[in-house]
């Protein structure tokens, strides 16, 4: 136990002394957590709209502050034809285009219908595709406000459970705080035992009587207590800058992130002691971390991947702390509703470390 | 026959050993054939270049690596089975630093009394001697220590358990001269406390500083024995020769009729004679005839350095 303490009091003291690691220890949750959830936003806002009104009547005047009230268009131009309107969409000035015809406001006092015609840039799929959706919904709406269209017998109606904003960042925090821990969790851990393999300090080590076990776990505790106070610190800055508290209990999330933490050290222990210098280490790190990542579900939810990608999701340790961290920060879930989480967590944070105790073969 | 740590006090004994590093056995082997051992209080000397083999013999002995054939104990403690005991006697300091740069003097100290159970307190008579050239450092970080002071503090973090057995592998290459000197000295010193060391060095002129040698090349042992030993096998006749040319001299002096061997040494050729009916005079006349108006011929006494080249040329 003695031994132990002192191989820890060691560990601190060269992450403490180390000139570059404890400022990037806590600078990158504080960037991370406070760019990354505006930048991985697949929300479309500042869609750029020209508007072509043939009519320049009340009724189309309405529909034209409507659509710019939404929030989600920009005005561009107000064009007096079609043909105008589409040059600026050619010269990408505008996203999309809407142009209402002469007789708009008749057509729909008269007949309860008119045209309305859309036509949206493809070229940014998702932008053209998302706006011409929008615009539909806009329509529709301003459709039944004004009591015109066929009425449908049962109208849908949609509800949003556990984010009723649709508030992306709040949807992406969790995930990231997830990231945050396997980056600590995998790549310190990954470097260290390499390192002392460099510096030529592990021969040292190994003609010590010291076990095995003890050794490594003095490799292990340092970075899950670093773990520990990444996701303190992150669950703070996530409350400064979003508001954002977990609906569900500190408790779980913790227990958790224990458990979680021990898997991705074992995985970066194991790859460290089957790389013999740092820079195979990190590649090694790396590409598992960007498979982890890419697969998990953080930026593209798993259910639009296709089938056997989503299988191969289901051996992946970040996908699942993801998940957990999301029920657990939006939806308020508990252990006991996240039963296959938690055994998955274990039994990775078990295969890893046997891994790692495996590969780093203290005799030979 | 059963080897035990009392018996005659040997400390290490090395029977046999071989070790190939390649995996099925074949290619260059590392170490061949290798026996010696070492007493209680002893300080014995593998001399030899690199490549001979030195360091493999070390991590064999510090149960690092697992030997190949043949068998060697510590403390009468066989290597392959009870390696953790004999880690817990054994000192052992690797050809290069490998002590925590990021720690200071003191910590690296107190860091390795922990890991082998022990504290330097109980210990601290032991490394006195060394440590007061450290103490006015021990707040620095080892990795800004001079060369010298790193090989003292390796020597001191080795001692710290108080070992009975001191493996130092190459303690003083890339050390000043002077430091060099101190080391051996408190090397000297060590033995008397009944400590078993094992020491290698690449350096020709340490080797009068051991109680034995063993002479190492391309992984044989090529001789064992005290120097002084060592020097009066020699049997050739040995001269040293000198001139202003001293570059096309040696070219020369090989390939004159009498000469068995010659080789570059410091300031002049070591000229070995085939047979010691050889008339040295004849020696210089073939010079003059080469123009070596300035020739200056000797008789020296063997070193070990002769010695080695000696056996080497076999």
């Amino acid at each position: 136990m003695k031994a132990l303490r002192y191989l820890l009091e060691k560990e601190f003291k060269q992450i403490m002394r180390d000139r570059f690691l404890p400022k990037i220890i806590f600078i990158m949750p504080v960037l991370q957590l406070a760019i990354l959830p505006f930048a991985a936003n697949f929300e479309m806002r500042n869609i750029y709209i020209g508007i072509v009104d043939n009519d320049r009547s009340v009724c189309s005047q309405r529909l034209t502050g409507k659509i710019l009230s939404s929030g989600y268009f920009k005005l561009t131009d107000i064009s007096p034809g079609y043909e105008e309107g589409l040059t600026s969409v050619e010269k990408d000035i505008s996203d999309i285009l809407i142009e209402i015809p002469a007789g708009f406001e008749k057509d729909l006092g008269k007949e309860g219908k008119a045209q309305v015609l859309i036509a949206a840039n493809a070229i940014n799929g998702t932008k053209g595709g998302l706006g011409y959706s929008y615009l539909s919904t806009i329509i529709q709406d301003f459709n039944s406000d004004s009591g015109y269209g066929v009425r449908t017998a049962g109208s849908i109606t949609s509800k949003h459970l556990y984010n009723p904003h649709l508030n992306y960042k709040n949807y992406m925090v969790p995930g990231i705080m997830a990231f945050l821990l396997t980056l600590i969790g995998g790549f310190l851990s990954a470097l260290n035992i390499v390192s002392e393999k460099e510096k030529g300090t592990i021969e040292q080590i190994n003609v010590t009587p010291l076990p095995k076990s003890l050794f490594l776990l003095s490799k292990l505790i340092p970075f899950w207590i670093i773990g520990f106070i990444l996701l303190t610190i992150g669950m703070i800055i996530t409350w400064l800058i979003y508001g954002l508290i977990p609906a569900g209990s500190f408790g779980t999330i913790y227990l958790f992130a224990a458990i979680y933490l021990i898997a991705f050290t074992g995985l970066g222990l194991a790859i460290s002691s089957i790389s013999s210098n740092q820079q195979q280490a990190m590649f090694t790190a790396f590409f598992f971390m960007i498979i982890f990542a890419l697969m998990s579900g953080l930026f593209t939810p798993v259910s639009s991947m296709p089938e056997w990608a989503q299988k191969l999701t289901l051996f992946n340790p970040l996908r699942y702390f993801v998940d957990v961290m999301r029920m657990v920060y939006l939806k308020g879930s508990r252990l006991s509703d996240l039963p296959v989480h938690f055994f998955v967590i274990c039994l990775f944070a078990i295969f890893f470390n046997a891994l790692a105790v495996i590969g780093y073969r203290k005799s030979n | 026959m059963n080897v035990t740590a009392n018996d005659n006090n040997t400390m290490i004994t090395v029977r046999n050993l071989s070790k190939t590093y390649s995996r099925k056995g074949v290619g260059e082997p590392a170490l061949q054939n290798v026996s010696l051992a070492v007493k209680a209080g002893e300080l014995f000397g593998l001399i030899g270049p690199d490549g001979a083999g030195k360091t493999t013999l070390f991590r064999i002995l510090a149960t690092l690596l697992l030997p190949g054939e043949g068998e060697a104990t510590v403390c009468g403690l066989d290597v392959v089975t009870r390696w953790r005991e004999i880690r817990a006697r054994t000192g052992y300091m690797p050809g290069r630093f490998s002590l925590y740069q990021d720690l200071s003097v003191e910590e690296n100290l107190a860091f390795f009394a922990t890991v082998f159970s022990a504290s330097i307190k109980e210990n601290y008579e032991l490394i006195r001697d060394i440590y007061v050239h450290l103490e006015p450092f021990k707040n620095r970080r080892a990795g800004k220590l001079s060369g010298g002071m790193k090989q003292k503090l390796a020597l001191c973090c080795a001692l710290i358990h108080r070992p009975d057995v001191l493996l130092l592998d190459e303690p003083t290459t890339g050390v000043d001269p002077v430091s060099r000197v101190e080391f051996w000295d408190m090397l000297g010193r060590l033995k008397q406390q009944g400590i078993a060391i094992l020491v290698s060095t690449p350096y020709m002129d340490e080797a009068s500083r051991c109680d034995r040698i063993a002479l190492m090349r391309s992984g044989r042992c090529l001789a064992t024995g005290t120097p002084a030993r060592i020097c009066q096998s020699y049997k050739r006749p040995l001269y040293s020769v000198r001139s202003s040319r001293m570059y096309p001299l040696l070219g020369h002096l090989r390939s004159w009729a009498g000469a068995h061997s010659c080789y570059a040494f410091g300031h002049s050729h070591h000229l070995a004679l085939k047979d010691s009916a050889t008339d040295i005079a004849s020696l210089e006349t073939y010079l003059k005839e080469k123009g070596y108006t300035d020739a200056l011929i000797q008789p020296v006494e063997p070193g070990v350095e002769d010695c080695f080249m000696e056996l080497g040329n076999d």
